[in-house]
């Protein structure tokens, strides 16, 4: 009697919350399993459904949006076994989406107010979401890395669409199957996995983006992602990974601020 | 068709909320130091429903030696809890807000069970509000600072935390959540006639696995909290009930350097200008008084309404109050449930009379009320003047004041007009003017064409005899912390 | 506070067999033919041959070169034969072709028209002409009744539903109608709350009960029901009937019957145990 054959793992692209394979059916390899190798339809597909998205992910409650992002750290502990990671980065990052959890309804009274203008008038700022926001993942901490600017840029209360490391795709993509029972509405996150170089430049230039988080740590693309994103006004924010928990929240706010605009909104008090 | 139609009536058949599923103990302890132990010098009590007068549980008094206990728990553990990390405090209370979503309906039909309001209201109010407040505040563990203009902070220690009888369970997720979230422990003191939702929340914090000691839960009577208010090793007070009974703690804690912060009573003024949508003001009114029978501090109480058109409100307050539903507090579809004990009943009956006495003219429903249970059906007071007891003095109840103005400044005046000021309502389609006169009420929350809203990122509290110290939002972190 | 109401049992099988007496069993659709509408009339009658107790419904609404099919299908039943008229559903077209479509569907035998509000006019801040077409139309009538349909998913806000009906019900509608079920959205609690109390008012003002009918988005008997419990807490149990309160709908029939089923089984129905049409 042989030993059991098992199943073997399929990795496949998440966007729109579906599971889909590259539309331009390449693949690379990693750790011996066949991955997609993303294709700029597959960003523009990814930008669409984030934007799609978009409004009603921003439209939800802060209070839901922290369940959400609560539920998402809740799957991730119960799936950690699966993730071929350090178990200390993988409870970093469980622990980076519970620190961000907590802010989506802490962010309005932190970074806004009300304006005491010298006129008759009740003046208030309020933070918001920018849309949706690019993320171009580290290598390393290749899961941590992603996480710690995913969750700021969701609870902030936008989608996102991360390009993930070519090198270690595979944490990112199974994270895609934690992300799928965790109640998050589909297109909220969209995760690539591919060719930073040949996909990086697509999304920047893409006019749909409204911000894009650039932690890839390469000085000639970051450039690159300056000149693309200037042709849309895209707000660009560079950054080293976190490499710890303690990094990752260390300086919340800046992560926070780099994907939200701020209205200002006016009425009179007066009879 | 021709001949006489006969006419359809249309009733609505009982829609109970099932108890099948609560299960409850015979008899309760106390809480202290993470186990429920026989009390040492309290008695035991049965604790009833006061809509049929039956016993729902046994439970037990806190008596002087309990209250030390429990204190000397708290104390024992605050250190170890103030060290963690906010990480993980605030993990612990996320595990807690999330059992209490798990239990949500057994604590909604407990909750009626015990105090007598509906279950529409404790389903869809005070249980999802406990939940979030647990969860809004366990994101500021880790995040105290930003809550507090970038001061570096500490907490105080072992807070003492007493709360009435109107919203059992929520008010101690309001003193609870904070206080844990500032890294100091609690002893909470839950109302005489309402500890059972309080001592399912006790269970709860053993599943959510909360360190021993960092919560006690200590039903007692009004000797119990004055017991604990006066331990010598208490760093702070948090009170929510009475005005008289919060003026008495004030004075108790004279000279002794505790912290303080007092939700208290409430005569609230909910005001209805000419140019308000009259329907939806109607319905704000209903919710502002109606509400859990109005035993609500913020309730809206007085009702100010522009002479113009006084008449047609009242008018349509009338036709209104007479579809609101008194009865069975398990039962969906009821609207006011029962009053909370016979002595409040009393008080408000007292009220009532004497109101009739001064010479204002009593409307009340007319509705069919159980024989057993205490019941007070919906009532309308016109022809008030201010200085009518029943104009200002708290009923608590079902009763609603009503008074009249003609100009926005009389409006002003005469809602300011009380040694209260907790909350206000303010109904006008114009919004300049809901503004302007939110900025004039000497009330600590101000509803503009709405009325008893509450969230927990949202500061809550009074001004003046209504008491001092906000619960919600980061205003609510400020009482639990000392700047370091 | 109403929204919340929990119908069960006896109040609920009254409220579902109310609610059946209430729906005008409506088609229009493009491909709609003699075929369908004889069945649908048949399907008005006698909603379900197996629960006798279940009443025959109000109405059958259809376009108006089905009305002579539908006089046909419900000769001697008592079930009202409506007809919708005006260039509906759009009302994109001159008052004289509104009314020479009003006529037609008198003179094949409408009972009932169910015209359609100029939101062209009303959008502008015509209310003059709203309301002229609106009288035009009644006199086309004769005897028949008119349902006004204010189209509210187009209306924009509350306050202009609310406006849209009482200068409706002010022209000489019998019946105000929330929704010709082609737009985006049909009758909201929100906007039936809304027309209910206009209604009120308007009863309250000038003495005439006028009807109002909530079409669109009703497709649930949950959804029936809290329109009953907006229309009892409103008006009152006098206006639970069908000469006061329609539902518009088409699947919801085979939904109360299943409801009402389970009713009496207590074992959930599927839908092919009744006819879909």
């Amino acid at each position: 009697m042989t030993g059991r054959l098992p199943v073997r793992k399929t990795y496949k692209l998440y966007v729109g919350g579906a599971f889909v394979r590259s539309e331009s059916g390449r693949y690379d390899g990693s750790r011996g399993f066949n991955v997609p190798r993303g294709s700029r339809k597959d960003v523009r597909d990814a930008v669409k459904a984030a934007r799609s998205a978009s409004g009603p992910w921003a439209a939800r409650t802060a209070y839901n949006r922290g369940q959400i992002l609560y539920r998402c750290a809740e799957a991730l502990e119960s799936r950690a076994v699966d993730f071929a990671v350090d178990r200390p980065e993988i409870d970093a990052s469980i622990d980076v989406l519970v620190h961000y959890a907590g802010w989506t309804d802490k962010l309005q009274p932190v970074m806004g107010g009300i304006n005491p203008v010298a006129a008759p008038f009740l003046s208030f700022s309020l933070p918001e979401p920018t849309g949706v926001v690019g993320v171009v993942a580290p290598d390393s901490p290749a899961l941590l890395g992603l996480v710690a600017e995913l969750a700021p840029a969701l609870a902030a209360g936008n989608t996102a669409v991360c390009l993930l490391s070519g090198d270690h795709p595979l944490p990112g993509l199974d994270l895609a199957e934690v992300l799928g029972i965790a109640d998050v509405p589909g297109g909220v996150v969209n995760l690539l996995s591919g060719r930073r170089a040949e996909l990086a430049p697509v999304l920047a230039a893409h006019h749909a983006l409204n911000a894009i988080v650039d932690v890839s740590e390469d000085a000639a693309l970051g450039a690159e992602i300056d000149r693309l994103a200037s042709e849309s006004v895209t707000r660009v924010r560079h950054s080293g990974p976190a490499t710890s928990y303690d990094e990752a929240v260390r300086d919340p706010l800046s992560r926070l601020e780099a994907v939200t605009e701020l209205k200002t909104a006016w009425h009179p008090v007066g009879a | 068709m021709t001949g006489t139609r006969t006419q359809v009536v249309w009733d609505y058949a009982p829609a109970p909320e099932s108890p099948d599923h609560v299960r409850l103990r015979d008899s309760y302890g106390l809480f202290i130091g993470g186990e429920f132990r026989d009390p040492v010098d309290g008695e035991r009590v049965p604790t009833i429903n006061p809509a049929t007068e039956e016993s729902v549980a046994e439970i037990a008094f806190a008596g002087p030696q309990d209250v030390r206990a429990a204190v000397e728990a708290a104390r024992a553990a605050q250190p170890r809890w103030a060290g963690l990390s906010g990480l993980e405090r605030g993990k612990y209370l996320f595990r807690v807000a999330r059992l209490i979503q798990e239990r949500a309906r057994e604590l909604a039909v407990v909750e009626s069970m015990d105090g007598g309001k509906p279950v529409r209201e404790s389903r869809d109010v005070d249980v999802p509000l406990a939940a979030a407040h647990f969860f809004h505040y366990a994101g500021w563990a880790d995040k105290l600072s930003y809550g507090v203009g970038g001061r570096e902070v500490a907490p105080l220690g072992v807070a003492a935390q007493i709360v009435p009888w109107n919203f059992p369970l929520l008010m101690a997720a309001w003193k609870l959540a904070p206080a844990l979230a500032c890294g100091n422990t609690a002893v909470l003191k839950p109302a005489e006639t309402t500890p059972l939702t309080a001592l399912l929340l006790a269970e709860i914090c053993q599943e959510a696995e909360l360190p021993e000691g960092v919560v006690s839960i200590i039903p007692g009577d009004g000797s119990t909290g004055a017991t604990l208010v006066r331990d010598p090793d208490i760093d702070k007070v948090a009170f929510t009930g009475s005005t008289s009974v919060g003026k008495d703690i004030q004075a108790a804690l004279a000279g002794r350097g505790v912290s303080l912060t007092l939700e208290l009573g409430g005569k609230s003024a909910n005001v209805v200008f000419e140019d308000a949508a009259l329907d939806q003001a109607v319905e704000g009114i209903v919710n502002g008084i109606f509400f859990n029978q109005g035993h609500v501090c913020c309730a809206g109480s007085r009702l100010l309404i522009q002479e113009s058109v006084a008449d047609v409100v009242v008018g349509k307050l009338w036709e209104r109050m007479g579809r609101l539903r008194v009865g069975d507090p398990l039962d969906k579809n009821t609207d006011v449930g029962a009053i909370n004990s016979r002595e409040q009943l009393e008080r408000i009956e007292e009220l009532v009379d004497a109101g009739e006495g001064e010479g204002a003219q009593r409307r009340t429903v007319a509705c069919e009320l159980p024989d057993r249970g205490f019941w007070y059906a919906p009532t309308i007071f016109t022809e008030v003047a201010p200085a009518h007891r029943i104009a200002v003095e708290e009923i608590f109840g079902p009763v609603v004041s009503v008074l009249t103005f003609r100009t926005q400044a009389e409006a002003i005046d005469k809602a300011n007009n009380s040694a209260y000021g907790l909350a206000a309502g303010i109904w006008t389609d114009k919004g300049a003017k809901a503004f302007e006169v939110a900025s004039a009420l000497q009330a600590g929350v101000v509803w503009q064409n709405t009325y008893n809203h509450f969230d927990p990122s949202a500061a809550f509290g009074g001004y003046k005899e209504s008491g001092f110290g906000r619960e919600g939002g980061p205003a609510g972190l400020r009482p639990y912390l000392r700047i370091a | 506070m109403l929204g919340k109401r929990s119908i069960k049992t006896t109040a609920k099988q009254q409220g579902i067999r109310l609610a059946v007496s209430m729906m005008d069993l409506t088609t229009l659709e493009g491909a709609d033919t003699p075929g369908k509408v004889r069945h649908l009339c048949a399907k008005a009658v006698c909603p379900a041959p197996t629960m006798p107790e279940i009443p025959s419904c109000a109405a059958v609404c259809v376009y108006p070169s089905l009305i002579g099919v539908v006089r046909e299908g419900l000769e001697g039943t008592g079930v009202k034969a409506a007809s919708v008229a005006t260039a509906f559903p759009s009302g994109q077209a001159s008052l004289e072709v509104k009314l020479r479509d009003t006529e037609e569907a008198v003179a094949a035998g409408a009972e009932e028209i169910d015209m359609v509000i100029s939101r062209e006019a009303f959008l502008a801040g015509d209310d003059t002409r709203v309301m002229e077409e609106i009288v035009r139309v009644k006199e086309a009538c004769g005897d028949a009744h008119l349902k006004v349909i204010i189209e509210t998913a187009e209306l924009g806000s509350y306050d202009h539903v609310r406006h849209a009906s009482m200068i409706s019900m002010e022209a000489g509608a019998d019946f105000i109608k929330t929704s010709t079920g082609k737009a985006s959205s049909g009758a909201t609690p929100g906007v039936t709350l809304v027309m209910l109390e206009a209604v009120r008012d308007y009863m309250e003002r000038t003495g005439r009960p006028v009807g109002m009918k909530a079409a669109g988005g009703v497709s649930t008997s949950k959804a029936a029901l809290h329109r009953l419990v907006l229309v009892k807490e409103t008006l009152g149990d006098e206006w639970l009937t069908p000469e006061r309160f329609r539902i518009g709908a088409s699947s919801l029939l085979n939904d109360l019957l299943m409801q009402y089923q389970k009713t009496q089984s207590g074992h959930y129905a599927r839908p092919e145990d009744f006819s879909k049409e």
